[in-house]
């Protein structure tokens, strides 16, 4: 991998950002009004904290680590597209740019688009809501670098759909990442969900992920085997979703599909 | 005779159940402008495309300066750009970023003085901080020919370069396509189907037809081949009796 090529494609899509409003919308308007939306459902709710104890904690945590996860994969999927619509990908693909260092480009820019939205909604929740996300405390990094990756995970997997199936699969940019949210727990614990959904939900990187959350602040408990869990399947579907995508990309050049993906 | 820049054996395209490119064997020398000619769906975009490893052939092998591009992508492509109407840049960047991002690619050093050089060439040193987005056809593909030459290449694939331009701006390409081969021994694949063109900038013409080569020669050699004046008449001939 080289780095002057992986800075050349973070820079092009900065570029892109400083003089786009609706691009730097869907880093800061979008995750502002998730969270005041979701912000007043929990002061409705905190008149029954009484029976629900610690609901802000959970409602609003799990809303910002979930942002986490969801900008992580549009990190990955967006920056693909942007390419598809400026009818770049033969420039770049024409270059010695790798794909793999395609993808660090768009691991890198993900990263940029997560630590933005997350000052912004932790500075948000603090300001309206009065809430810290910090107070989780130093168990957060883990969360939060394990939902980074999950959110790879699923980006690079839509990235594949996408670039083998063409615009049609546009959709799955947005879509997709909702399809593993009733599996990831994010507002509720995994016992709530049918026996045999539970076993799949115990596949969900994520699901592990939100689960500590919860024990973290019910019992202030590591919880360490949920977060060997979590690395553990995301370093296994990580690697498996690498090794996917440039199969995809392989298979689009034989079958001239990536000459054509913005057709 | 010097080695070939550009080396192809028994290059093959198979989509499915129909062949795009069937066993063309060719070489370009270094300096040498090659044309590649044919109707549409002859297989000429699809040569390009599998000599710039954007498509797979499913037979044959491409050596440029004596390396296979399926084991050496990198180093080939590095030494090798292209432009196309096909394809554009980026719409919300400056011609500047464009640029400066594709010489990052290609790991390029002294940046500015490159981007200055080039942009003076395509005389677009005066719009280098407009956004892409507001440049006409014309000054697009102008920008699209900066962009491959910017990175200094051996060698050059040119699809259509002057489809959209008019004949005076298309005159000034081609002039400017004759001085930096002049200037840097640059050997050119060009594709057109502007036959008068054809026969001012290449040195050799190759005639593609359903994929396979169905003439090469010098514009004269191939015009008093098939008994015609010109390449028009020729270009005509061969389109009509497939």
């Amino acid at each position: 991998m080289k780095l002057h090529r992986i800075n050349a494609l973070v820079q092009r899509h900065l570029f892109l950002y400083r003089r786009s409003l609706p691009r730097l919308m869907e880093i800061f308007y979008w995750p502002f009004l998730d969270l005041v939306v979701w912000g007043f459902i929990t002061v409705y709710l905190m008149k029954f904290q009484g029976q629900l104890p610690g609901v802000v904690t959970f409602f609003l945590g799990a809303l910002i680590l979930w942002d986490v996860l969801f900008r992580a994969q549009q990190g990955i999927t967006i920056s693909f597209l942007e390419e598809i619509w400026a009818r770049n990908l033969m420039n770049l693909f024409a270059s010695p740019l790798k794909p793999s260092e395609f993808l660090a480009a768009t691991m890198v820019l993900s990263i940029f688009k997560v630590a933005a939205v997350s000052v912004v909604m932790a500075t948000c929740a603090l300001v309206f809501y009065d809430y810290n996300v910090f107070m989780i405390g130093l168990s957060l990094v883990p969360f939060v670098l394990n939902l980074v990756i999950t959110g790879w995970v699923i980006g690079v997997l839509t990235t594949s759909i996408i670039m083998r199936y063409g615009q049609e699969a546009e959709v799955l940019a947005w879509g997709m990442v909702f399809l593993f949210q009733p599996i990831s727990c994010v507002f509720y614990p995994i016992e709530v969900l049918p026996k045999w959904l539970q076993a799949i939900a115990w596949g969900n990187p994520a699901a592990h992920i939100f689960e500590g959350m919860r024990m973290v602040l019910n019992t202030s408990v590591f919880p360490t085997e949920h977060l060997v869990w979590a690395v553990g399947l995301n370093l296994l579907y990580f690697a498996l979703m690498v090794g996917w995508f440039h199969h995809t990309f392989n298979v689009c050049k034989e079958r001239g599909l990536l000459v054509r993906v913005g057709e | 005779m010097p080695a070939p820049i550009l080396e192809v054996k028994s290059l093959k395209k198979r989509f499915g159940d129909s062949i795009a490119v069937d066993d063309i064997s060719f070489d370009i020398q270094p300096g040498e402008i090659l044309g590649l000619l044919g109707p549409n769906g002859a297989g000429k975009t699809t040569t390009i495309q599998m000599l710039l490893g954007l498509v797979t052939p499913t037979a044959g092998s491409i050596h440029m300066f004596g390396l296979d591009l399926a084991t050496h992508r990198e180093q080939i492509l590095q030494q090798v750009n292209f432009s196309s109407t096909y394809i554009s840049m980026p719409y919300s960047l400056t011609l500047e970023e464009n640029l400066w991002v594709v010489a990052k690619l290609y790991g390029m050093t002294d940046i500015a003085r490159r981007i200055d050089e080039v942009l003076k060439k395509v005389e677009m040193e005066d719009s280098r901080t407009k956004v892409t987005r507001r440049l006409s056809s014309g000054q697009m593909t102008r920008l699209a020919l900066a962009k491959a030459i910017l990175t200094e290449p051996k060698i050059l694939f040119l699809d259509e370069p002057t489809a959209s331009l008019d004949p005076d701006i298309a005159h000034k390409i081609r002039a400017l396509l004759k001085e930096v081969r002049k200037s840097s021994g640059l050997s050119v694949l060009y594709t057109s189907h502007n036959m008068k063109e054809m026969e001012e900038m290449s040195d050799r013409i190759i005639f593609l037809q359903k994929g396979k080569i169905v003439a090469q020669g010098t514009a004269q050699e191939i015009t008093q081949r098939f008994g015609q004046r010109d390449l028009e008449e020729v270009f005509l001939k061969l389109a009509r009796e497939s």
